[in-house]
């Protein structure tokens, strides 16, 4: 009897994704261990960007309290996990954001920190590319594409311009070229389609950005748009959303499965909730299968080999080279 | 059928191989050959198929390469700039056959 293809024909009933996951060996999906703790430090952002999964925006209100804040770096320092990963929203608006970077820090985490860089140019932020290198925090800064118009019909007039110019303030800092100060930059699609080759585009980035700007920086992500939030609303209004998910589903690289991001991670919500994914988050989709979902019911071992929660929108991390917080997993 | 070009047909294109499955796979291998990395990328590839469907002015092809060469990493401007190459084309192989109006021309009249 062939367990897998009996799991394959169980799963494809239920999910599709898992009996993909099923005729590549890795049904069900289990996390390995826990080497980042992603913490959403809530929804409010000064952008509303049109791909954006959370719906962040300045008129959200969620944002994360000092108490789970507090939670996340006993664990941190309980568990020894290497790496804090954090995210919003724009996080920067959180008023308790440079306080955590710097606790993180003392627990000895190396701190990554997402920024959408024209934050960096309002009043009573400008001096975070200062604080950044102060704290030696690793920046992945937000910038689809190197043009102007590509750019700006994604994340809104005057964006690009504002990008370029919170980049020439982070290299002014030594980002991008100093040891220790990484500048890594996130290219989403500027529509509905797969990333490219994260080797190729990173090479156009690089010549482009230093053609035009003279910017530097260390590596670049390809990230794919996830059939979430309102991006799956553009998918809808522009009748592309089952063009999109069959695009997915048959660019389903076993090999970027086996290197989802959701193996090694634990999402924290602004509210305490847990999730095995950002994603998941924004669905409501919390730790399940016998995992503690929420914060204050944390129990380390219990997590590190929790099963994921999965569902369609996963093929978006698995189509291609796949696509994570840190890029393409797979060639 | 309303029209004869139906946008979801694109993806029944392998349909095509019932009868002649042979032909089918031979054609399959081929095209797959032919639009991997050689001596010009990926990229550059899709960005002469995209020109290329514009001069045989299939609407297949247009869709399926416009959506190619993003993922390849090519952008709007560069595919303009590939329409305008196989425009320039197809308008400079139609003006050139205005010599052969003018031999025409030179021929019959007084």
């Amino acid at each position: 009897m062939d367990v897998h293809k009996d799991n394959a024909a169980a799963a494809e009933a239920a999910n599709p994704f898992e009996a993909s996951l099923a005729g590549s060996r890795l049904f069900p999906l289990m996390s390995s261990c826990i080497s980042t703790l992603q913490v959403n430090m809530g929804r409010v952002c000064n952008q509303s960007c049109r791909h954006c999964h959370v719906e962040a925006g300045p008129g959200r209100t969620e944002v994360i309290s000092r108490l789970t804040l507090d939670a996340c770096l006993r664990i941190l320092k309980d568990r020894r996990y290497p790496i804090v990963d954090i995210t919003g929203g724009a996080p920067e608006m959180s008023p308790h954001y440079r306080w955590f970077v710097q606790e993180c820090r003392r627990v000895k985490c190396h701190v990554k920190t997402r920024t959408n860089l024209t934050i960096l140019l309002e009043e009573g932020y400008k001096d975070l590319p200062g604080f950044f290198a102060a704290n030696r925090v690793e920046v992945i800064a937000s910038l689809p594409y190197y043009l102007e118009n590509e750019t700006d019909r994604q994340r809104g007039q005057g964006v690009f311009e504002a990008s370029i110019e919170a980049l020439k303030a982070l290299n002014a800092r030594g980002y991008g070229m100093e040891d220790g100060l990484a500048l890594n930059l996130v290219y989403n699609p500027c529509g509905a389609f797969l990333p490219p080759s994260q080797r190729s585009i990173t090479e156009d980035f690089r010549r482009e950005l230093m053609k035009r700007h003279g910017i530097r920086f260390t590596n670049l992500f390809t990230i794919t748009n996830m059939p979430i939030g309102r991006f799956l609303k553009f998918l809808k209004d522009s009748g592309n959303l089952n063009r999109y998910m069959d695009r997915l589903k048959t660019s389903y690289n076993p090999a970027a499965a086996a290197n989802v991001m959701c193996r090694q991670t634990l999402s924290v919500g602004w509210d305490g909730s847990l999730f095995d994914c950002d994603f998941n988050q924004m669905l409501g989709l919390k730790c399940d299968h016998g995992a503690p979902d929420h914060i204050s019911g944390f129990k380390g071992p219990e997590l590190e080999s929790r099963r994921i929660v999965t569902g369609v929108h996963c093929y978006g991390c698995t189509a291609g080279a796949g696509s994570s917080c840190t890029g393409a997993v797979a060639d | 059928m309303d029209t004869y070009y139906n946008p979801e047909d694109l993806s029944k294109f392998s349909s095509i191989s019932e009868g002649a499955p042979d032909l089918w796979k031979k054609f399959s291998e081929w095209y797959g050959a032919v639009f991997a990395e050689g001596a010009l990328t990926e990229r550059e590839k899709s960005l002469i198929a995209l020109a290329v469907a514009h001069a045989v002015q299939c609407p297949y092809c247009i869709d399926a390469y416009t959506q190619a060469c993003f993922e390849k990493g090519s952008n709007r401007e560069q595919m303009t700039e590939a329409v305008h190459v196989a425009s320039a084309i197809k308008g400079g192989a139609a003006l050139i056959h205005g010599v052969q109006m003018r031999n025409a021309a030179e021929k019959i009249g007084m």
